[in-house]
């Protein structure tokens, strides 16, 4: 099972938060920042793995993270997941995200949660593994965003005319975690099919 | 219409959307929560527009926020309102701010089930898929009950994408919802063979996550998994079945046997880490479960070990851990194998990555010996004064006392040197663990004899630098330690060379700032010094002023204890102040007092198991739960208050405290009871002897004799001055040995020269010392802890009581019993009955129910015994012939399904099981694979016949039992419904449209109640007691002819009621049912009885003919009103009213359907006007949906269709529709008498209000 997703940025803010399980919104800023403050001091080239922190589930739990540009990417699991499975995982998520935002950067991750929510969820559900085929899950996003669209119809333009309007002023979109830049040593699992 | 929607959403644009909030935010680092707290407000402006979508764009802001930590539950109540809009986009936003902020105890779910389910069914697989998703981040045990049916359903949807959300969201239901594992398994077990493999993977996870729990359960499922795992190319579902077979290994060793072949030839043939980490772990899992002894066991270990250390040396950090982690596995039951690594180990220890460190700190456990303890443990002291941060500081420290204690101390050969580790840690700053190093101060001093007095020594330092430890507030853990000291100091304080010195600083004013429970035993032990002190003064020539002066000195310092405010040491100070005052008198009239002072402390104290109080096994006829005298009332809670201060003050190291005295029993007595007891250890094969010396030491009060000889070594100085010794001892013990060795060979070549040329090629023993030249230092003693006598071994003592799973152990091979065939309902009403306070205090009275239930038992046993002979018989001739056992098989499931938990082994397919896993070949390649899995097939069809035929036979045999049963359940399903209703009355807040389902409005519905007065006792007054009776009536929708009458019963008296009866006069039409062998006029007997206060409810069944007509019955209840000292009959009269409407059964109906039925043409119409009703429209459907029992099909603005079902499959429609207080309602029903009369009670629920 896995008990939590999270992910923040260096500085500990967090960009996206998925809890399996009920925590007080206090409680789950807590864990958030209790588990930054683990990741974050460690080295980049040390193991992924890390004993869970004292907010969740104490020691059955592992924290798996990964460690992109600007973004850490932390999987809370308890012993029932194969860490490298879930270092894979972390893996598929992050392409996939590449994928549906061409080209991901934390700003896609900042202004877009909902999106990341919903591919999130093709991936996994209440805590198991739903689906780890990256093909199949870009698949359903997209068909599901693309009923949002006809759904969206007329009435959907003029919003999203001034939403791109808004976007035009937008600082410079920075680029900034461009994982085809970094190359990341993915433990070799070639066929999660 | 469009263009209103367009102008609409031109109105809207300058709205702010996510992206806004989120750019507002950036651009507000400084007043971010003042920022925010306008946002919220701005959002709560939008929540209370009618327009969806502005809704929906609050709701997905509001779902950042939440991410944020701001509590959003407020709005809880709006995210409904999103989800159960009709267009996708919404409903995603309003499920995922479900999904991230419901939970349990979110009262607005219950709003969402009909919702949900019509989420479920929806043409739209994304739809579906979005309530799939949501539900599974916060279903409760009331979803879980109400939706498992139509999850049920999903799992065999036409699109694969539904199907493997149905299925994993099934685990979800489970957790919540234990009773449905049973009906719902079969259908997961066919999703193992899905042909989508997402499906597959996704059955695959729900199975193996119920395994892992309870993995019993799931031993016969090993054949199907076993051919998955050699079929199966993706990883994700290899991974997830090794790890099953994993958990599945230790219950059956003959598994293990069939896994190793094709485990071992993945590990040879995966180029996947992950999948051969997963192989090594779960070989590993194998090994350790089968007894040693096979041949190529080695060999195994051997590829495991050497696969780890390949994982090991990679320069992948991930890998190194992992392959560590798995090493530490096989440490465990083959240490040796692992020793050989210890270089590899070592210097991991050095790795720059702490979690390395600490997996390889786990490792170095096993690894130590006698030799090499010393150094092992220096590299790790050198390690704890180099790390940085507290949490692997204390990690180290808790793994050097581990590896230093373990196996009782098995590898110390030198306890002066532990001693001085243990002070020496004691300087680490800011540790959380004190009280660890204390508790192993104690232990050593307590257990280690010889010791005793070096350690005194120690801790004598220890307190006479006390400040050291608690100067700094950071170190307020290791005080803990002082304890401890001061312990140890006062119990042996006849080791001590200056007690007086120690005495003193024992009593200095800087102890009051300790914590409460250290003081308290500063001050006890201050007495047992002071005892020590006055033997030593009086025993010498010196005046008699010398011991005045020391009682003086306890007389100044005790009265700053006296004033704390730990109740513990005041009463200790206080108590020691007033002995020592008398004291002093004594010694001014020049009485010898040390004899009797010392008296107060004689005695030896033994160590105690920590599990000894437990283990004392309760003697035959003594029954604890019995009162030894009545209890007088009202004194429980200052009982129970005291009980917990006691616990409070003795919780500490109670083992060490407890001071086994045996004064009651008599010398001959004792010597007796020995004699026996050592006999029948004598006898005992499992009775673990302990080595002789400690059994003396049992024997012994005082035992100053049997104090084992302490050979003291001259070459270990007793003292060593400066603190850090440790390393002085590592020395030490280094040249101790070369001595020992050079000592040795002296004598062999001694013996040599005396035996002559025998020995010569033996010359040159430059080789490695073994373990058994070590001589320990001391010859200690490890007093071993006391047990009680006959001590029960038991293991389940770390077992936790809590644990969701432990609902979810659920036999699985039995088949399912007609009953189970649906889906059951959660019982939790006979709970209640049962934890009814009276049954504590007096005897349960025979009620009819209970005592069905303990005749099925009986005959359970008895089928239970029969069907085990039937089944050796039937296992012997399986054996003999496999296909002839086939016969037998339609009779034995039926005997088998009545036991409430057969062995896994009974079942048929665990026959199949042990069958597979004996005589099939283990396949060597998949072909061959094909060969056994297809056996299992067979064997399984054969006793798949066996259901089939079973119903009947079951009906046949206990018709009445099942039958109730069931309804029992489903009325349950019903009950609780209600009851919910009727418990949130208070909370006002419409949860009654949980049955309609449009909940678009926000104001709060008034409570309603289905509850209606049934009678009330008249004299109240005069008799100063009074039953009230409530009932609400409700149709059963399983039986064509039955209604459920719940009846709340409610004592406002104070006396007990008890003895009640309750009775009906049938009529023609409706009659009251009675158990069997009852007449058609006794009363029913209530299976509760009331304490004053107290409300219960009981239920009785009616079977009902003709429900087109309202009837009424009339009824009586007895009982017996109890007071102090007399007890008087009352009855009670009463009218039941059964309307129409409690015919009616909620059903659901979908619009389809419902237009399909109308379409039908076999309705026949009728209409309402009610005029005058001014109520919105929301509440007037919800009053017909609560008190008729109809639920809402659609509703668009101010009309609505309504649907219900009477118990006899009567279809029921009304269409509803507004306008300026009037209402109108056309009704149309396939029976126009059972309508007319349903009108005319709708018509009088609206004039009433």
């Amino acid at each position: 099972m896995i008990k939590a997703i999270l992910i923040f940025n260096n500085h500990g803010k967090p960009r996206l938060s998925k809890f399996y399980e009920h925590y007080s919104e206090d409680t789950e800023q807590q864990i958030i920042r209790e588990t930054f403050h683990l990741v974050s001091k460690r080295d980049e080239n040390v193991c992924n793995f890390l004993e869970g922190g004292m907010l969740i589930g104490g020691s059955e739990n592992k924290l798996i993270y990964r460690h992109y540009a600007t973004l850490y990417f932390v999987f809370c699991v308890d012993s029932s997941e194969s860490e490298l499975g879930i270092l894979g995982l972390i893996q598929v998520f992050v392409e996939t995200l590449d994928k549906c935002f061409e080209n991901v950067c934390e700003l896609d991750l900042i202004f877009h949660v909902d999106k990341v929510h919903n591919i999130l969820a093709e991936m996994v559900m209440g805590g198991m593994v739903l689906e780890t085929n990256m093909n199949e899950i870009i698949t359903q996003v997209d068909a599901q965003n693309k009923m949002e669209k006809s759904e969206a119809g007329i009435a959907g333009a003029p919003a999203r005319a001034v939403s791109a309007v808004k976007n035009m002023n937008l600082p410079e979109m920075p680029r900034n975690i461009n994982i085809g830049d970094i190359s990341i040593k993915v433990p070799n699992l070639p066929s999660f099919k | 219409m469009a263009l209103k929607i367009v102008k609409g959403s031109i109105d809207r644009m300058f709205d702010k959307n996510l992206q806004d909030l989120v750019r507002g935010i950036r651009n507000h680092k400084e007043d971010e929560a003042k920022y925010i707290s306008t946002c919220i407000d701005e959002i709560k402006q939008e929540l209370k527009q009618d327009n969806i979508a502005v809704k929906a764009n609050a709701v997905c802001k509001l779902t950042y926020l939440q991410m944020l930590g701001y509590d959003v539950s407020w709005a809880a109540f709006n995210i409904v309102e999103v989800m159960s809009s009709s267009k996708f986009t919404y409903k995603r936003i309003g499920y995922l701010a479900a999904s991230q902020c419901f939970h349990e105890s979110t009262d607005v779910i219950m709003l969402t089930t009909n919702q949900i389910r019509k989420d479920l069914s929806s043409p739209n697989q994304y739809d579906t898929g979005v309530a799939l998703t949501g539900l599974s981040c916060f279903v409760t045990p009331d979803l879980a009950r109400d939706l498992a049916n139509d999850i049920m359903t999903l799992m065999s949807h036409t699109k694969p994408y539904i199907r493997k959300k149905a299925v994993l969201i099934m685990y979800k239901v489970f957790l919540k919802y234990p009773e449905s594992l049973r009906p719902a398994f079969p259908r997961l077990k066919e999703k193992l063979e899905d042909p989508d493999p997402g499906v597959q993977s996704a059955a695959v996870n729900v199975i193996c996550e119920l395994a892992r729990r309870n993995p019993k359960n799931y031993l016969s499922l090993a054949p199907l998994f076993f051919k998955l795992m050699t079929s199966s190319t993706n990883n994700w579902v290899l991974i997830k079945i090794i790890k099953l077979f994993g958990a599945l290994t230790p219950l059956e060793p003959r598994l293990g046997k069939k896994l190793i072949e094709p485990l071992t030839n993945l590990i040879h043939s995966t180029s996947a880490m992950s999948l051969l980490y997963e192989c090594v772990n779960t070989v590993i899992a194998v090994l350790i479960s089968l007894s040693s002894g096979m041949p190529n066991h080695s060999a195994s270990i051997q590829l495991c070990v050497q696969k780890l250390r390949i994982l090991i040396e990679d320069s992948d950090q991930n890998l190194k851990y992992l392959g560590l982690l798995a090493m530490s596995k096989i440490l465990k039951t083959h240490p040796k194998s692992v020793q050989s690594h210890k270089d590899l180990i070592l210097q991991c220890l050095d790795d720059k990555d702490e979690s390395i460190r600490l997996r390889a700190l786990d490792l170095l456990y096993g690894m130590v010996s006698k030799k090499n303890l010393m150094e092992i443990v220096k590299k790790l002291m050198l390690h704890v004064d180099k790390a940085e941060g507290t949490t692997y500081r204390d990690e180290l420290l808790t793994k050097i006392i581990d590896i230093c204690s373990q196996s009782n101390y098995q590898y110390i050969t030198n306890f002066e040197w532990y001693i001085s580790i243990l002070v020496e840690l004691t300087r680490l700053e800011g540790t959380r663990h004190g009280h660890l190093i204390a508790s192993q101060m104690l232990d050593v001093a307590i257990r280690v004899k010889a010791i005793r007095a070096f350690a005194v020594a120690q801790m004598a330092t220890l307190l006479d630098n006390a400040h050291l430890l608690t100067g700094n507030t950071q170190r307020n853990g290791i005080c803990e330690v002082l304890y401890a000291a001061a312990w140890i100091c006062g119990e042996f304080s006849e080791h001590l060379e200056e007690p007086m010195a120690t005495l003193e600083a024992m009593l200095r004013p800087k102890v009051a700032t300790l914590p409460g429970h250290i003081q308290a035993v500063y001050v006890q032990n201050a007495a047992k010094l002071f005892a020590t002190v006055l033997r030593g003064q009086e025993g010498a020539p010196a005046d008699s002023t010398v011991a005045q002066e020391t009682s003086q000195l306890l007389i100044d310092r005790l009265p700053l204890f006296v004033q704390s405010s730990n109740l513990e040491v005041q009463e200790r100070a206080s108590c020691i102040l007033q002995l020592v005052k008398y004291i002093q008198k004594l010694q001014q009239k020049d009485v010898e007092v040390a004899e009797e002072v010392t008296a107060l402390f004689a005695g030896e104290l033994n160590p105690v198991a920590p599990k000894a109080q437990k283990k004392v096994p309760v003697p035959e006829g003594l029954d604890l739960d019995v009162w030894i005298n009545e209890p007088p009332s009202g004194s429980e809670s200052e009982d129970e208050g005291r009980k917990s201060k006691g616990k409070a003050v003795f919780a500490k190291d109670e083992s060490r405290h407890t001071k086994p005295r045996y004064t009651e029993v008599d010398e001959k007595e004792l010597a007796k009871r020995r004699e026996v007891r050592k006999a029948e250890q004598a006898n005992n094969p499992f009775y673990i002897k302990a080595s002789p010396s400690s059994q003396k030491v049992y024997q012994d009060g005082v035992g100053v004799e049997h104090i084992p000889v302490v050979q003291i070594d001259l070459s270990v100085p007793l003292k060593v001055p400066g603190m850090p010794m440790s390393d002085q001892y590592v020395k030490l013990e280094e040249e101790r040995r070369e001595r020992n060795k050079a000592d040795k060979k002296k004598k062999k070549d001694k013996k040599k020269r005396e035996k002559g040329e025998k020995g010569r090629r033996r010359r040159g023993d430059s080789g490695p010392e073994s373990e058994e030249d070590i001589t320990p230092a001391h010859m200690v003693d490890i007093v071993t802890e006391e047990m009680p006598e006959n001590a029960l071994p038991s293991d389940d003592d770390d077992k936790d009581p809590n644990d969701p799973h432990k609902a979810l152990n659920i036999d699985l091979d039995k088949p399912l019993a007609d009953s189970e065939k649906k889906l059951p309902v959660r019982s939790h009403r006979p709970d209640e009955v049962l934890k009814s306070p009276m049954e504590d205090r007096q005897v349960v009275e025979v009620v009819p129910e209970p005592k069905k239930k303990t005749g099925k038992e009986k005959k359970e046993k008895k089928d239970r015994k029969k069907s085990k002979e039937k089944k050796k018989k039937h296992k012997q001739e399986e054996e003999e012939d496999l296909m002839g056992a086939g016969s037998e098989e339609p009779v034995q499931p039926e005997e088998t399904k009545e036991v409430a938990a057969p062995p896994p082994a009974s079942t048929p397919e665990a026959s199949d099981l042990d069958f597979w896993l004996s005589n099939a070949p283990v396949p060597s390649n998949p072909q061959a694979a094909a060969a056994p899995a297809s056996t299992p097939r067979t064997a399984s069809g054969m006793a798949a016949v066996a259901p089939d035929s079973e119903p009947e036979e079951a009906k046949d045999t206990e018709p009445e039992e099942t039958k109730s049963s069931t309804h029992k359940k489903k009325k349950q399903k019903k009950e609780k419904k209600k009851k919910k209703h009727h418990h949130n009355h208070s909370d006002g807040a419409g949860d009654e449209s949980v049955q309609n389902g449009t909940v678009e409005e926000e104001e709060p519905l008034p409570p309603m109640s289905n509850y209606a007065l049934l009678a009330e006792n008249s004299y109240i007054k005069m008799m100063k007691q009074d039953a009230d009776k409530v009932c609400d009536i409700q149709g059963n929708l399983q039986d064509g002819s039955q209604v459920v009458v719940s009846v709340i019963f409610e004592n406002k008296c104070d006396s007990f009621i008890k003895s009640m009866e309750f009775n009906v006069l049938d009529s023609l039409n409706s009659k009251l049912q009675r158990p069997d062998g009852a007449g058609p006029h006794d009363g029913l007997i209530v299976p509760f009885q009331l304490p004053p206060g107290i409300s219960n409810e009981a239920r009785f069944i009616f079977s009902v003919q003709n429900i087109v007509m309202p009837q009424k019955l009339k009824g009586t209840l007895t009982f017996i009103v109890k007071t102090d000292d007399s007890s008087t009959h009352e009855k009670l009269d009463f009218k039941l009213h059964f309307t129409c409407t409690s015919y009616l059964i909620t059903t659901p109906c979908y619009s389809d359907a419902y237009s399909k039925l109308l379409e039908s043409g076999d309705l026949k119409g009728c209409s309402l006007k009610l005029e005058g009703v001014n109520q919105p429209f929301h509440h007037l459907l919800a009053r017909i949906c609560f008190h008729h029992h109809f639920s809402v099909v659609e509703r668009i603005d101010s009309c609505a269709s309504m649907y219900s079902r009477s118990i006899q499959g009567h279809h029921m429609c009304l269409l509803v529709k507004t306008a300026d207080q009037t209402v109108s309602i056309d009704a149309k029903c396939d029976e126009p008498g059972l309508l007319g009369n349903v009108l005319d009670e709708i018509k009088l629920t609206f004039s009433q209000c």
